[in-house]
């Protein structure tokens, strides 16, 4: 009850979370990229509605046609309308995405956690397994995994997400360290929280806006990491669009079929850049250390 | 100087010891019996029995292990299902061509990337600024496979200008080698550029505002002196242990490029090696970028060290 009083007669200012917001609503480019962000993931959803046509319904006599009223982006090798498969290819790309960061902050934060907080043996045991995985450069390691686990999107993002897992091992357990030493960790000891409390209540939340950041860089590297990968031949499968393995069929016919390469390319530069521009603002409205 | 080097060359050992194990483990990802996936179509029993034997599939894990390091120490990395070559004598063939395509993007990168990034600290807030950065958003957004794509469309289909594909060494014939490498080296070279970029700018932002700088300037010096001879000269530390950490970015990139471009390089290797269920050149290819990417680094600490005179004494 006490606390309800104090709070409504002090006047409140605002919390670190606000101020960050408001900043960040400052921000043209980061405003611009949610904006682009908030266009595909519109598109992704109700692409069922949006497509104009079938994107892997396939038509002998419009193969390859240049943009024109009835396909504004042109048809592809075997008539598809290019238009309707870049439309559907969202999913697959912000799926990649989400996806692949999500497995990279669930196996990351609570081994760099462990690493920083536990500290000794565990410490130095996890640091030479991260430095490994470092060392193998991200998307030859994304390619080995995917070869071994076979080609599929969802393999796709398991090998994205572990390849990048490292990067959040080693931010999490370096803002661990730097959180362990403050006063309120050792007030929190000195009360007697048990050790994982201290881990989950008092420095998790403490090193999140770090984390944020670098989460929303890392989903641009993963949404790249998925079109290299389906590029290649092993993410997405065909029939089903994405915009990497559009490319990839694109290739062949840049000379007399441009419109096969560009539309596909553009939207991964568009999603990938609207990424980069709210991560660029978000760093700078939550962690103003790093610029 | 003696001992920070035995000390930094001490802490690759367990790394490489932890990349092999990596490596190694990568195969216990196949569904099943390898050998039933290496043996191809037709199963026949006789071959399997031969893989499991060869492979020792029968042992436990760490006596497998054992085996298979022990003839990577000898520079055995296994031999090729596909052509019966051994996977170490086919990475080394592809090794120069990646390499060059490397080295050129590298220096691409360099080229594009410090200068501009001098440029944006010294006049922040200008157009000059403004431009690099919008610049550095352009590289890194962009997948090297869509612009080398529309490298080709523009240079070679539109204007005609240069080979979209056709690699040739460098020894029969330069110039062709040098057309082929051109759009490939710029391909893979423009991300790292807008990296470079940004790493260029924020150390030359930090320098530009420090005492010895504002010294400089008050001895009367000219400004390209302040800037290329005091300022740059330590900003060049972190530019150098940064655009280290690129260098996976240009082993990886590479894999794209030469995709693009048909370059029969190591990336095309491993990709032709994945298509083709060649795991044993999979792997080779794995463990030799990442022991080029530790050396790399390693080489990198001692032009650090080289550059940077207090950590001499």
């Amino acid at each position: 009850m006490s606390a309800v009083i104090t709070a409504s007669a002090v006047p409140r200012r605002a919390g670190p979370w606000q101020r960050a917001a408001r900043k960040l609503a400052r921000r043209r480019g980061a405003m611009l990229g949610a904006a682009i962000i908030l266009g595909f993931i519109v598109l992704a959803v109700f692409a069922a509605f949006i497509a104009p046509q079938d994107p892997i319904a396939t038509s002998w006599g419009a193969i390859r046609k240049a943009p024109s009223a009835d396909h504004w982006f042109g048809t592809d090798e075997i008539g598809r309308d290019v238009l309707s498969r870049v439309i559907w290819g969202t999913q697959a790309s912000l799926m990649a995405g989400v996806v692949s960061v999500s497995i990279s902050l669930l196996l990351g934060v609570p081994i760099g956690l462990a690493a920083g907080f536990i500290g000794g043996g565990v410490d130095a045991l996890i640091s030479r397994i991260t430095d490994a995985f470092l060392a193998c450069p991200f998307l030859i390691l994304a390619i080995a995994l995917a070869a071994f686990l076979g080609p599929s999107l969802s393999n796709a993002m398991i090998a994205i997400g572990v390849s990048a897992t490292p990067i959040f091992v080693r931010l999490t357990r370096a803002q661990v360290l730097n959180i362990k030493v403050e006063d309120y960790i050792e007030a929190a000891r000195a009360v007697g929280n048990p050790p994982w409390r201290i881990a989950l209540r008092h420095v998790l939340p403490n090193i999140v806006a770090p984390l944020i950041v670098q989460a929303t860089l890392a989903i641009a590297g993963a949404v790249i990491a998925e079109a290299s990968l389906s590029f290649l031949g092993l993410g997405q499968q065909p029939p089903a669009p994405s915009w990497g393995s559009m490319l990839n069929t694109a290739k062949n016919y840049v000379d007399n079929a441009p419109w096969m390469a560009i539309w596909p390319g553009l939207s991964i530069f568009l999603l990938v850049l609207a990424f980069n521009l709210l991560g660029d603002g978000l760093r700078d409205a939550l962690d103003p250390r790093q610029r | 100087m003696t001992d920070f080097l035995i000390k930094r060359i001490a802490t690759i050992l367990p790394t490489l010891l932890f990349v092999s194990m990596l490596i190694f483990g990568l195969q216990q990802l196949l569904p099943g019996d390898p050998a039933l996936i290496l043996a191809g179509e037709e199963q026949d029993p006789s071959v399997i029995a031969y893989l499991h034997e060869k492979l020792h599939l029968d042992e436990p894990l760490p006596m497998r292990y054992a085996y298979w390091m022990g003839g990577v120490l000898k520079g055995d990395l296994g031999e090729s299902v596909r052509n019966q070559q051994p996977v170490l004598d086919l990475v080394l063939q592809k090794l120069p061509v990646t390499l060059e395509l490397a080295l050129l993007a590298f220096s691409i990168a360099l080229l594009i990337g410090i200068p501009s990034g001098i440029v944006s600290a010294v006049g922040r807030g200008t157009v000059w600024d403004t431009a690099a950065n919008v610049f550095a958003l352009w590289g890194i957004s962009t997948p090297n496979f869509w612009l080398g794509i529309l490298m080709i469309l523009l240079f070679s289909v539109q204007l005609g200008w240069l080979p979209a594909s056709g690699y040739v060494s460098p020894f029969e014939d330069l110039r062709a080698n040098l057309a082929a490498m051109v759009m490939p080296a710029f391909v893979l070279g423009n991300g790292i550029a807008a990296v470079l970029m940004r790493h260029t700018r924020s150390a030359m932002l930090q320098v530009m505002s420090a005492d010895y700088v504002r010294t400089a300037r008050a001895k009367g010096l000219n400004e390209r002196t302040v800037v290329l001879k005091h300022a740059l000269r330590n900003a060049l530390t972190p530019i150098i242990t940064l655009g280290a950490l690129e260098l996976g970015t240009l082993l990886s990139g590479a894999v794209l490029t030469e995709q693009v471009f048909t370059i029969p390089g190591f990336g095309k290797l491993i990709v032709d090696a994945v298509f083709n269920r060649d795991y044993a050149v999979v792997q080779g290819v794995v463990l030799v970028t990442a022991t080029a990417y530790i050396t790399l680094n390693l080489l990198a600490d001692l032009a650090y060290f080289a550059v940077n005179p207090r950590l001499r004494s």
